[in-house]
């Protein structure tokens, strides 16, 4: 039998997203919702769809991995549904000696060196689940062959103020890496680590192993696996990546993630023909805008009924908007009910909540103010009035409502 | 419900929506935002428990299909392991000009249908707009012993809109007492529908007998005709109810739509109604958009104003083109300053910068796939 593949990737989909609040209190990172219909791992599950190149997934779930698994199920939405290869969830698992979860992000790929070796791939790719993108990455594995790299690192352009808060690369001329530094408070460029790293498959099991060896690595391919690759001079170069990127890390990156797809030329195109987006469809019928409904630079979803005031919005599918209800500048997740005569500003209404009749849910500071997140199946009873994420709990318990 | 057979019996003589059907049959005629004329009845019968739908097709097929595949998004698949979707089409070819009725079709498959393991089977065309919890019917059809029931509908709107359509007396158990037959004509407003139940044996007895006394259709030749020999009966249908054969018709439903307790009586209850899913982003409402009243599937991209209308996915509204009390199929373009009224546009026309289409209430101007006006 012969299963061999060129290229395999491993998609780290684990992540806890602890600075998502909420959001992640019941699910993975990737399971977030995201851009009205989609959930954030989609992005990365249609680039290997769209490159052609990758048609063997291997999926690593630690965290949480419910929705994500039920999302994923047998990858037929991104044609991961193989004879040979398609997607596999590959969880932490129990062996002969017990076994134990995934320390870090090399940690989970050595786990599972057992599914890499029953393809012998030549290439492996490894992506994570928690970034908005849209990549070729059949360009990468070109660049990689052209460079005759040991490994291939993404990179982007990041703004110099915010190079603080990523691992910068170094590099020579010909994009051969000379050095990492972690979060630099002097950067020497401003070319980030995307997380996305092709690897000689050889050569990823040789240092996987080495870092094995080392009791106090954290198993971590940024942190441990990377550096220690360019301390034994491996052929290491950067790939440098033109386009939108976004590691969807906090609250505030994620509302901002979601306005950015508002512009009226996004960067991020949903609409392109030939780098569709796919996800599991809702099946949903087509949205309704009643009599007197208003709905400028916004995204609405299948399913929705809306009679109110939306702008610079996202309606995931099933939103009710009531009448003479105002929303601006907020994501309104999945069959979320909001009443008539309320007003929602900079907002973020998880799942299934329900917001009464002539409720307020805006901070003091209506344009800067922080983003109010409010969690999934929670109960707004009506008039409430909501101006910052701390006196949420106070007004629903006073009030009764429900907030679980 | 998995000893019933659902046939939809997709009839050469529905073709009849002018523009509409002249490249596909009317089963593929996309309705509704994301929907085509047969998701509704292969809705209800998924819902309502049948694992096994025959859809009889007789010309114009490839877009029905094409849009059928395997029947997963129906939960049907083809290859699930003994039930599913099976796609018969006729096995002689007729020049459409000696085509003498649904049983030469019928009869041309019967192998399939003594073959099947199923005892009943549920037969319906695939021209009607309904959520129909199709195991009522059977369990009146199987609890009364009738050897056919027939779903029917009181409604003064039906009579009007259809004054060819059947009409029926019905006792008190709900025995059929006499059904309508060319000209003697029947009282009330009973309106017969063409949905309806009977044992796989009788389907095959009849379908033998016609062709015996030389072809014909089955409704009109194998039961009509016979309706003293049969014992039967009829059941009410419930919910909303639309039999679309005329553009009049489909434009009518189409609208009515627009009114949000037919939106959920259709597409909710008792289940969902199913279709195949593109794989295409949700509506985008640019800066100057007005919509009101309307529906609107995904990856619309509107910049204009649109009122009292019905978006397929993909269309694309321009600055200050203006579209009132229209039906704009997939894909469409609306160029700026563009005027649409009163009509129906099939997918991708585009209408150019400042056209005027505009059509009559009482006859909606129909424009075919494709055109640029």
């Amino acid at each position: 039998m012969n299963r061999k593949k060129e290229c395999v990737a491993m998609l780290l989909a684990g992540g806890e997203g602890k600075r998502l609040g909420f959001l992640t209190r019941e699910t993975a990172k990737p399971a977030i919702p995201f851009g009205g219909k989609y959930r954030i791992i989609d992005f990365t599950l249609s680039n290997c769809t769209n490159s052609g190149i990758v048609d063997t997934v291997g999926a690593l779930t630690q965290y949480k991995p419910l929705i994500l698994n039920s999302h994923i199920g047998n990858g037929s939405p991104w044609d991961l549904d193989r004879k040979k290869g398609g997607i596999s969830l590959l969880p932490p698992f129990v062996r002969g000696k017990g076994g134990k979860w995934y320390k870090g992000t090399a940690d989970a790929v050595f786990q599972n060196m057992n599914f890499l070796e029953q393809y012998n791939p030549r290439y492996v790719l490894i992506i994570s689940g928690d970034h908005i993108y849209k990549m070729d990455y059949s360009l990468l594995l070109d660049y990689h062959k052209s460079k005759e790299a040991e490994v291939t690192i993404a990179v982007i352009e990041v703004p110099w103020e915010e190079t603080s808060r990523f691992g910068i690369l170094n590099m020579a001329e010909d994009g051969r890496i000379t050095e990492f530094q972690e979060k630099p408070k002097n950067p020497k460029n401003n070319l980030a680590s995307m997380g996305i790293y092709l690897f000689d498959f050889d050569i990823l099991k040789k240092y996987l192993q080495k870092d094995q060896k080392y009791p106090k690595s954290s198993n971590d391919f940024g942190k441990d696996v990377l550096p220690l690759m360019l301390k034994n001079k491996c052929r290491m170069f950067a790939y440098p990546f033109r386009g939108y990127w976004k590691d969807v890390g906090t609250i505030e990156s994620l509302w901002e993630t979601n306005m950015d797809l508002l512009q009226d030329k996004p960067t991020l195109d949903l609409y392109e023909r030939n780098w569709r987006i796919y996800t599991v469809s809702s099946n949903q019928p087509p949205h309704y805008l009643g009599p007197a409904a208003k709905v400028e630079q916004s995204m609405v979803s299948d399913g929705c009924l809306v009679f109110g005031e939306v702008n610079r919005s996202v309606l995931f599918p099933g939103v009710y908007v009531g009448e003479n209800t105002i929303i601006r500048d907020s994501l309104i997740m999945s069959n979320v009910k909001i009443g008539s005569n309320v007003k929602i500003i900079r907002a973020i209404i998880a799942e299934n909540s329900i917001v009464g009749n002539g409720s307020q849910i805006c901070c003091q500071d209506n344009e800067a103010g922080e983003i109010i997140l409010i969690k999934e199946n929670s109960t707004i009873p009506d008039n409430s009035i909501i101006n910052s994420t701390d006196n949420l709990k106070k007004v629903i318990f006073e009030s009764g409502g429900k907030f679980t | 419900m998995r000893d019933v057979m659902g046939i939809i019996n997709v009839n050469v003589k529905d073709d009849i929506l002018d523009e509409l059907t002249y490249s596909r049959c009317i089963a593929s005629v996309p309705f509704g935002g994301n929907y085509r004329l047969i998701d509704f009845m292969l809705s209800s019968m998924v819902n309502s428990g049948i694992q096994n739908v025959v859809v009889l097709t007789l010309h114009k097929y490839r877009s029905l299909m094409d849009y059928l595949g395997n029947g997963k998004a129906w939960d049907l698949n083809l290859n699930r392991k003994d039930e599913g979707l099976s796609i018969l089409s006729p096995n002689v070819f007729y020049s459409l000009k000696y085509f003498q009725g649904d049983i030469q079709n019928f009869y041309s498959n019967i192998d399939f249908f003594q073959r099947s393991r199923q005892k009943d089977v549920l037969i319906t065309r695939s021209n009607m707009i309904c959520n129909l919890d199709i195991t009522e019917v059977v369990n009146f059809h199987r609890r009364t012993q009738a050897d056919i029931t027939f779903l029917y509908r009181e409604n003064d709107d039906l009579v009007e809109e259809s004054p060819w359509r059947r009409k029926l007396e019905i006792g008190a158990d709900g025995r059929v007492l006499n059904l309508e037959q060319g000209t003697e004509k029947v009282k009330g407003k009973k309106v017969l529908l063409e949905i309806f139940v009977m044992s796989k044996a009788l389907l095959i007895d009849l379908i033998e007998s016609c062709m015996i006394n030389g072809t014909g259709d089955l409704l009109h030749d194998g039961i009509i005709k016979n309706q003293e020999n049969l014992k039967i009966f009829a059941f009410p249908a419930k919910g909303y109810l639309g039999v679309i054969n005329s553009i009049a018709l489909y434009y009518k439903h189409s609208l009515n739509l627009l009114k949000p307790a037919n939106w959920q009586e259709l597409f909710f209850r008792p289940g969902f109604i199913y279709t195949k899913a593109e794989d295409e982003p949700p509506t985008k409402y640019m800066r100057g958009a007005r919509v009101t009243g309307s529906l609107l599937a995904g990856s619309c991209v509107i910049e204009g104003k649109v009122e009292n209308s019905v978006l397929f996915r993909g269309v694309q509204v321009k600055r200050d083109a203006y579209i009132k009390d229209s039906i704009i199929l997939p894909e469409s373009e609306i160029e700026e300053k563009a005027q649409i009224e009163y009509a129906i546009l099939d997918k991708e026309v585009r209408v150019s910068r400042g056209k005027v289409v505009k059509g009559r209430k009482d006859n909606p101007s129909v424009i075919p796939e494709r055109t640029i006006i």
